[in-house]
């Protein structure tokens, strides 16, 4: 079945139907991971967005389900050169094709997708709408695509209840490094399958308890705790402040998620009373945008934004640079911080945009980029073994309150 | 951290001639380092014995040295000019291993030179076995389970604790030589024994056999600050058991998830951080196909053939930023060249797919095994570039020049699905075409993978090309099928094979449908950032990215191809230098070629370059695009000058000698015309296509005669017949291929072999020099040892062949360069082949003479005369010194392959030696070819009845020199009678202690067998050529070799005189 996606600007791509059966509406934005498209789909900061792959082959290794970053798949529509037929991999449990039509996500296929790439780039992202009817009005159309906008979608994606997650559980669960782990054949005969493996070397997180404000969170932050041996509660978006503050935790976390942090009015009212306890925090994407909106700074929408894994960010206390995987339209305007409240910390290498924050006589540091990973490089993992060590000078000096 | 201020004058040392397993990747990286260098004000001091690189031209480096790379020349050189820095780590393992005794020996340390970027203890922990592995362990990166061992013994008890298979790996050496898989202790013992020897340490390691696992490679840059990136990833589909050299290897890999992909990231990372690498480093791994297990295979801490391919997939230049890296500064400062806006402390990511296919010399060694093993034996390879893998692999099929354009090039439709489960097992360079043949017939994949190990998804995309194949067999040619299956790439060609429509009516079609190729940018980034950098691939059905152009003028240059024996890195050379020439007199270039280790597809040499097959149809595409003013194709090698017809057809003006010149030289009726009307001798002979009419030709003549197909180069084909039994069997081995033209059979004539290169305007012709070869005739030109200026010729034969120059040159009415083979017969002078084109030795007498004839011919081309440009017309007043370049083989790593030199080219690279006088020159030439001789003083001579005399006189002189001389029964008699002393020895068949328990015993140093006619392999002669190649023992089988050899050891000398070629 032909497919059709339709710009904004007018610009028609015509290509193969792919995926769920429904015509959407949505932001188009393209994505330069090679590998990684499962956790590009779980990944609840595309709810509201259509995602094109910029790499051509997509579908290769299949679905491994553990390697969803949530429990469903996000984005509006999915956008590729070229869908496998053949998915390979050992721990395949479904094509890609069977996944976007379980998650009822529609596609396309066997367009220009370097094209599509190249409009986005110049024009900036803007809306688009994916279609099999070989019908469509343009004219009817483009109105209703040039008035769509995202919306609220934090509320969307965020979990209804707040849950946990046992640091000591992740550890049996996942093991160390298990790249290095002999293969037994035996035991895979018998259907056992190796957990994937992780990169955390050391329990140094044991015993600490973190609030993670779930804004649409990646799965692989909490775990990425629980590896370290944090226990993990993760909470709605809309849990107040006062809430997550009696729970007496060590550190909170606040998670990436979609949209323009600007729509996040009443999440960012309670981010400043969370700002205004002495409790360690550590923010990723868009955590990161609302803590500096909750402090006075801004946010503007960037062109065509990051979306890949191959994005290098320098860390200003050290100079290093890392290469970092990146998701985000919105950034923060460095221009108009406040040095009293926050300095910059990490900047990206390319485009001199901010990457994170650092702020100032507070225990709170905030990134731009991933460095939970999933997809893309694992390198500022280290962070987290930061913000755990944080949580530890913090419990030194007398916890919390002293 | 910006540049180190200290470093002013650096030494950059060269890899040296290519072998297999060190090609034209490192000429590559070592010219972009030198130019990188250069740009930041340092001044390059090079040094390398391979006279025909780009990196020993004078303006890449300041100061050139084509010294043979040891380490006494190396510290002559230092001591002479003083640099405060070595960069050892562009130079391949040859360069590296220089690199590192310099500084184990103290020597730099001590003259106060540093070692630039990687450190040597860095190095020693990556290339040292044991080192590496404990490093590993300590930070938990997984080896296979092995051991270092020095002694057979020891290997055998380990690997009983191991158990079969083992893969034994010697240490220090290049392209895994001696290597290999032993599955018995038999194979352990006999593999083991060979790789010790070979080892510079003395050392092999003995591994768990991970064969079957998945291989993957990571590119990796980190710089002295501890910042890393991956510059590309590769996936192997030969899965590990070939060496990678030899895999078909696609970039990015492709069947791994995020999770392998990241861990495996990962892992290369902390392996350089701990290894504190500053530079480029390739790391190899096994990857379970069903687990998560991986294993480390090796660490190059250096630029490698898989960066060269890594750079040209990726858009990334990597040897650059290695040179930028070791003067000090860190990626985040060192700009992306391609897009200019982004970092090299940046990761590409690439928006198609990238196939690399090994070049193998089977075609030349026909005897020898092709089976791939963990040894490598490409002489070189194609890469190519398209939006889907099936294209990326068509394309790169066709690219390879060996009469394959599809999956059904080679036939094995009479195979029986039993057989084709048998054959499947062969690892060969054939096997994706017995895969496709098994799935034509039906083979499940799941059988194909157990016997094989290559991933579903490869097998899949073998399955849609057959599929296709099928479709067009089979179904009515619509619009939609063809334009499928030309984003599959299936050249028109083949399309009208399989649906038996003509070639030109398919063209038609797709015209008249705008079914075209359209062109992509390699932007390093997906497309993310605008980028400037115009490198091109073709898909069919996108938008066109190739920006057209309307310059005043245009020229496309026709690059060479892969590397093969016969046609190597100079043309490449010759490429890259008319580029540059061109660029200068104000055209616009654009370059088409498919080899990714050359220089010529580096992104910045041609205004334009276009990543694709040499074909007629994938050239025809760009034209379409370009329509350029004219094409050059005489530096192209006989790639370039195959597509002249075509390129006419076209409407493309041939700048330079016109195709009916071209045409005449290799037309033997219209040649012969030539001949008779300039008055020059040639040996009678004739044209033929069958057996019987070659017997006729042969009988006319007189034996013995020469064989040989026209069109070709590297002598390819070519014979000496001494009988008509011969001649049936040479025919046959010709014509396995169809024959497009007919085959030449001469009467051979023996004397002395001349050649010159000339550039002519039309009117007068500049010749800078005459080269005089070793070897007489009978041997292939590339395969002799080459003087400058000859050294033994008159005047008048000199004059007669400044002569026959010019005549031949104005007959063919050459615009451009002209090679011409003579043979010399006391003073007569006879033809044997003129080449109006690029040759061999151009660049080397180049570079001997310091006249640029490539500049030269390309200013001629585009219409100024060699006055104008400042030249005497006619031969050029002869140096003062002497080169000798020297052909270097690389039959040890070629399994089965007859080692004699004949008139068929072997070997795979060349050196020069360069000096005062003629013996140091040549002794030069030994040393930088690794002919290393006193060690035990022992030899073995045996040779045939002809050759007992001149046995006599050159056993006489080693005889001299202090040799122990063992022979043959019917040579120890000769020699003994003549007064020299000569220990008789057995022949193989006669009982031990015989020839071949000699040389197993390592107490030979050298082996001088000339062969009996025939190539029957089974003689004794072919045994001991073979074993002592595989023993590491040098071994001469022509006479004019082993009087070269002997009269440069009666002057060895290890205070050389040092030439700096760039003063010249």
């Amino acid at each position: 079945m032909k497919a059709f996606l339709i710009l904004e600007d007018g610009t028609v791509f015509t290509g193969i139907h792919i995926g769920a059966d429904k015509e959407i509406i949505s932001e188009i934005v393209f994505n330069t991971s090679m590998a990684g498209y499962l956790e590009v789909l779980t990944d609840p900061s595309y709810a509201g967005q259509a995602v094109c792959m910029t790499y051509p082959l997509i579908g290769n290794y299949g679905v491994c389900q553990e390697d969803m970053e949530s429990q469903k798949g996000w984005p509006d529509g999915f956008i590729v050169k070229e869908l496998s037929r053949m998915p390979s991999n050992f721990r395949k449990d479904l094509t890609l094709q069977e996944f976007l039509i379980r998650q009822n996500i529609p596609g396309i296929a066997g367009i220009d997708t370097r094209s599509l790439t190249k409009i986005l780039r110049e024009k900036g992202t803007m809306n688009g709408m994916l279609t099999s009817d070989e019908h469509y009005d343009l004219n009817t159309i483009l109105p209703k695509l040039k008035a769509y906008t995202t919306g609220k979608v934090v509320e969307k994606v965020t979990c209804s209840q707040p849950y946990e997650i046992k640091g000591a559980k992740a550890l049996a669960d996942n093991g160390p490094l298990s790249g290095s782990a002999r293969f037994d054949p035996n035991a895979y005969a018998k259907g056992k399958r190796e957990m994937r493996p992780s990169l955390v070397k050391k329990l140094n997180g044991a015993g600490k308890r973190v609030a993670l404000l779930d804004f649409g969170a990646k799965g692989n932050i909490a775990l990425s705790l629980a590896q370290r041996g944090c226990d993990v509660t993760v909470y709605p978006a809309l849990t107040k402040a006062e809430e997550i503050v009696a729970g007496g935790y060590d550190g909170i976390m606040l998670s990436n998620g979609p949209g323009d942090p600007k729509e996040c009015g009443s999440i960012i009212a309670e981010i400043k009373k969370l700002y205004d306890t002495d409790i360690p925090i550590f923010a990723i994407c868009l955590g990161h945008q609302l803590m500096a909106l909750a402090t006075g700074a801004d946010t503007f929408k960037m062109k065509y934004g990051h979306r890949g894994g191959n994005h290098p960010v320098k860390d200003l206390t050290t100079g290093r640079v890392y290469i970092s995987s990146q998701n985000h339209g919105y950034v923060v305007d460095t221009e108009k911080l406040d040095p009293g409240v926050a300095k910059p910390a990490f900047v990206n290498v390319n485009d001199g945009t901010n990457e994170g924050l650092i702020y100032t006589g507070k225990k709170i540091f905030t990134v731009q980029f991933h460095p939970e990973a999933c997809p893309g490089p694992q390198d500022s993992g280290y962070l987290f073994d930061r913000f755990i060590e944080m949580m530890e000078k913090t419990l030194r000096n007398g916890g919390n309150n002293a | 951290m910006p540049k180190n201020p200290n470093v002013k004058r650096v030494m950059v040392i060269g890899s040296g001639p290519i072998v297999i397993g060190q090609a034209a990747e490192f000429d590559y990286a070592g010219t972009q380092a030198c130019r990188s260098l250069k740009e930041e004000g340092v001044e390059v001091i090079l040094v390398n014995s391979n006279p025909a690189t780009i990196m020993t031209d004078k303006n890449i480096a300041d100061k050139v040295y084509i010294e043979p790379l040891t380490v006494k020349v190396l510290e002559q050189i230092i001591e002479k000019e003083k640099p405060d820095s070595i960069l050892p780590t562009l130079g391949g393992q040859a360069g590296l291993n220089l690199g590192m005794e310099l500084e184990e020996s103290g020597f730099l340390a001590a003259h106060n030179v540093k070692l630039l970027g990687t450190t040597a203890a860095t190095i020693k922990k990556a290339e040292d076995r044991q080192e590496f592995k404990d490093t590993m362990e300590k930070i938990g990166e997984p080896c296979a389970a092995s051991k270092v061992v020095e002694t057979v013994e020891d290997g055998v008890a380990f690997t009983n604790t191991i158990g079969y298979p083992v893969v034994l790996r010697p240490a220090y050496t290049l392209g895994g030589s001696g290597g290999g898989i032993a599955h018995n202790q038999e194979e352990l013992e006999s593999i083991l024994e060979n790789g010790l020897r070979l080892s510079r340490v003395g050392q092999v390691l003995v591994e768990r056999c991970i064969a079957g696992w998945k291989e993957i490679e990571y590119e990796v840059m980190r710089d002295s600050a501890g910042n890393c990136i991956t510059v590309c990833n590769m996936e192997n589909i030969d899965p590990v058991g070939v060496h990678t050299g030899d895999s078909i290897v696609v970039a990015p890999s492709q069947t791994l998830g995020d999770k392998e992909y990241q861990m495996l990231r990962t892992s290369a990372l902390n392996i350089i951080s701990e290894l504190e690498i500053t530079g480029g480093c390739n790391v190899q791994f096994a990857l379970h196909p069903t687990s998560f297990e991986y294993c480390v295979i090796e660490v190059n801490p250096r630029v490698s053939r898989s960066s060269a391919l890594a750079s040209k997939a990726t858009g990334y230049p990597i040897a650059k930023v290695a040179a930028k890296i070791a003067l000090g500064y860190t990626l985040d400062e060192i700009k992306n060249a391609i897009t200019g806006k982004t970092y090299a402390s940046f990761e590409p990511t690439l928006d198609y797919c990238v196939v690399k296919l090994p070049r193998l010399p089977f075609d030349k060694f026909i005897t020898a095994k092709r089976t791939l093993t963990t040894q490598m034996k490409a002489t070189g390879e194609v890469m190519s570039i398209c939006d889907n893998f099936e294209g990326a692999l068509m394309k790169a099929i066709r690219s390879l020049e060996q009469h394959v354009d599809c999956l059904l090039s080679y036939d094995f439709s009479e195979l029986t699905l039993e057989e084709l489960k048998e054959r499947l097992k062969i690892v060969d360079d054939q096997r994706i075409y017995v895969i496709a043949e098994a799935l034509r017939k039906g083979m499940d994949y799941d059988t194909i993978h157990e016997i094989t190990m290559i991933d579903h998804w490869f097998i899949d995309k073998i399955a849609v090309l057959v599929e296709m194949e099928q479709s067009l067999k089979r179904e009515p040619l619509t619009l939609e099928l063809l334009k499928e299956a030309k984003r599959m790439e299936f050249p028109d060609q083949v399309i009208g094979r399989l649906t038996g429509i003509p070639e030109e009516k398919i063209r038609d079609m797709r015209y008249e449908n705008g079914i075209i190729a359209a062109y992509k940018m390699v932007d390093t980034c997906a497309a993310e950032f605008e980028a400037a950098t115009p490198y091109y691939y073709s898909v069919y059905g996108g938008e066109n990215e190739a920006v057209k152009t309307n310059p005043p003028k245009k020229v496309l240059v026709l690059g060479s191809g892969p590397i093969r024996i016969g046609q190597g890195i100079e043309f490449d050379y010759c490429s890259v230098h008319a580029t540059w020439a061109f660029s200068k007199a104000g055209f616009e270039t654009i370059i088409v070629n498919n080899n990714p280790e050359t220089v010529s597809t580096d992104f910045d040499i041609a205004d334009k370059l276009y990543f694709e097959p040499l074909t007629p149809e994938d050239v025809e595409s760009i034209v379409r695009l370009e329509k350029p003013d004219g094409a050059v194709v005489q530096f192209g090698g006989q790639t370039a000058i195959k597509l002249t017809e075509s390129l006419m057809k076209m409407g493309v003006p041939i700048l330079g000698t016109k195709a009916e010149d071209v045409d005449a030289a290799e037309d033997r009726e219209l040649f012969d015309r030539i001949l008779e009307e300039t008055e020059i001798p040639r040996a009678a002979g004739g044209t033929v296509y069958t057996a019987k009419e070659a017997k006729e030709v042969a009988n006319r003549l007189g034996y013995p005669v020469l064989v040989r197909p026209s069109y070709v180069l590297g002598g390819q084909g070519m014979q000496i017949a001494i009988s008509d039994e011969e001649i049936e069997e040479f025919m046959g081995i010709i014509n396995r291929i169809a024959q497009d033209h007919p085959i030449l059979v001469d009467k051979y004539l023996q004397g002395k072999e001349i050649e010159v290169d000339a550039v002519c305007d039309g009117t007068d012709i500049l010749i800078p020099g005459i080269m005089e070869h070793i070897e007489r005739t009978g041997v292939h030109s590339g395969d002799s040892i080459s003087v400058y200026p000859a050294p033994t010729i008159s005047d008048t034969v000199k004059e007669k062949i400044a002569e026959y120059t010019r005549r031949l040159a104005r007959a063919l009415h050459v615009k451009g360069l002209i090679n011409i083979q003579f043979i010399a017969i006391g003073e007569d002078v006879y033809v044997i082949e003129v080449n109006p084109r690029s040759s061999r030795t151009v660049p080397y007498i180049s570079k001997v003479t310091g006249i640029p004839i490539v500049d030269l011919a390309t200013e001629v081309i585009i219409g100024k005369t060699i006055r104008e440009l400042g030249y005497q017309p006619g031969l050029q007043p002869e140096a003062e010194y002497f080169a000798v370049k020297m052909p270097v083989f690389s039959f040890e790593k070629i399994r089965g392959a007859e080692i004699s030199l004949g008139p068929e080219m072997k070997s795979t690279g060349e050196c020069l030696g360069i000096a005062r006088t003629f013996q140091e020159a040549l002794y030069k030439a030994f040393l930088g070819a690794g002919v290393d001789l006193p060690k035990h003083k022992q030899m073995i001579i045996t040779v045939k009845d002809a050759d007992k005399g001149e046995a006599v006189e050159i056993g006489r002189r080693f005889e001299k020199l202090g040799y122990t001389i063992y022979a043959t029964r019917s040579t120890a008699a000769a020699l003994n009678e003549a007064g020299v002393k000569a220990r008789k020895v057995n022949k193989i068949s006669q009982e031990s202690p015989t020839v071949m328990d000699l040389i197993l015993g390592h107490r030979i140093d050298l082996v001088i067998d000339t062969p009996t006619q025939g190539r029957d392999k089974s003689r004794d002669g072919f045994l001991i050529r073979r074993t002592s190649i595989e023993t590491g023992v040098n071994c001469i089988t022509a006479m004019d070799t082993a009087r070269a050899l002997v009269t440069s050891l009666e002057n060895a000398n290890d205070q050389f005189t040092l030439i700096d070629i760039a003063s010249i």
